[in-house]
């Protein structure tokens, strides 16, 4: 078993209002950076956990995905590996 | 009339449930959100707050409860369940009801009295509302904006789910009446059995002449009559 570290990004589905990233787009606009098109406001999530290997703990994060951590009607997500194993267990 | 008012870490309108079951003559009971069962009550109501601090998204850790097992399958027999604010929140994220409540199209928490126009007055829960009555009730959410797919969006209005609307003081659904960015002003709705409803506003605070309305009693006297209406 190794432990390996997960970054899960859930970002707002395309079409959803989003509501701060609409204030911050404006935000920006008005300080001046008048090139930004549009911005979107997701949420990083990183967790660390113990898996037999590196696809064994994506597939548990994407699990936790679609049970919890990102709601299916709003939201999409994406899961990457951000480390190599930091460690391994006997 | 027994009615179960299940409690989460982070409820506060709970107190305010069973008050408003009891007033009108219901046998409130609290369930603590770890308890399991809920055998022998007639109704279940999940009140607002803001269970888990509204973690992750409101109701999403509180869906996770254990009692939320149980509440699933009350839901399924077909018995009543009304979840208000949060409560709605948790009936959503449980997939009890379709869609989500993101945040307010403000960004802005809103606690203020807002009109609401009954659209459906033959669910378990409006009875004794008259169709197209105009009701006044607080709000108080941060998150009350309701969205869901184009699909479930047809869906409901096609079968008549939405059964409260947010409207201005001609009873009209103005994007000025709507509070919180909810698509078509949708401020409660049904499920497709229509034993479970979610509404953002509060009934439960609109008992007493006192605190400035009495138009929430309806949805507690229709569903006591709905109730003793079976039982009968």
């Amino acid at each position: 078993m190794s432990q390996f570290r997960l970054e899960v990004r859930v970002k707002p589905r395309p079409g959803i209002l989003d509501p701060q990233g609409k204030a911050i787009h404006h935000a920006l606009n008005s300080l001046g950076w008048e090139g930004v098109d549009d911005v979107h406001v997701g949420k990083a999530i990183y967790l660390d956990l113990v898996a037999d290997d590196a696809d064994a703990a994506m597939e548990a994060a994407e699990a936790m995905c679609r049970k919890l951590l990102a709601n299916p009607v709003t939201e999409t997500f994406e899961v990457s590996l951000v480390e190599e194993p930091v460690g391994a267990e006997s | 009339m027994r009615v179960a008012v299940v409690t989460f870490p982070g409820s506060n309108c709970d107190y305010d449930l069973y008050k408003a079951a009891q007033q009108v003559g219901a046998e409130a009971t609290f369930v603590w959100h770890r308890e399991r069962g809920l055998d022998g009550y007639d109704a279940v109501l999940l009140p607002g707050g803001f269970s888990y601090g509204d973690y992750l998204r409101a109701g999403a850790i509180a869906r996770m409860s254990p009692v939320m097992e149980d509440v699933i399958e009350f839901a399924r027999t077909g018995a009543p369940v009304i979840g208000i604010c949060n409560g709605f929140q948790i009936l959503c994220e449980a997939g009890l009801l379709p869609g989500v409540l993101v945040r307010n199209a403000s960004l802005l928490f809103a606690g203020k009295d807002v009109r609401l126009r009954v659209e459906r007055a033959d669910t378990l829960f409006t009875g004794d509302y008259e169709p197209g009555q105009i009701l006044r009730v607080p709000i108080a959410h941060g998150e009350g904006n309701y969205e869901a797919d184009e699909a479930t969006l047809k869906h409901l209005e096609d079968e008549g789910h939405v059964v409260f609307r947010y409207v201005d003081a001609e009873g009209e659904a103005t994007d000025a009446a709507n509070p919180n960015g909810s698509w078509h002003n949708i401020a409660g709705i049904i499920n497709d059995n229509g034993n479970v409803l979610g509404m953002m506003p509060h009934p439960e605070r609109a008992m007493e002449e006192l605190l400035g309305s009495t138009d929430g009693i309806g949805v507690f006297t229709s569903l006591a009559a709905s109730l003793s209406a079976v039982g009968s």
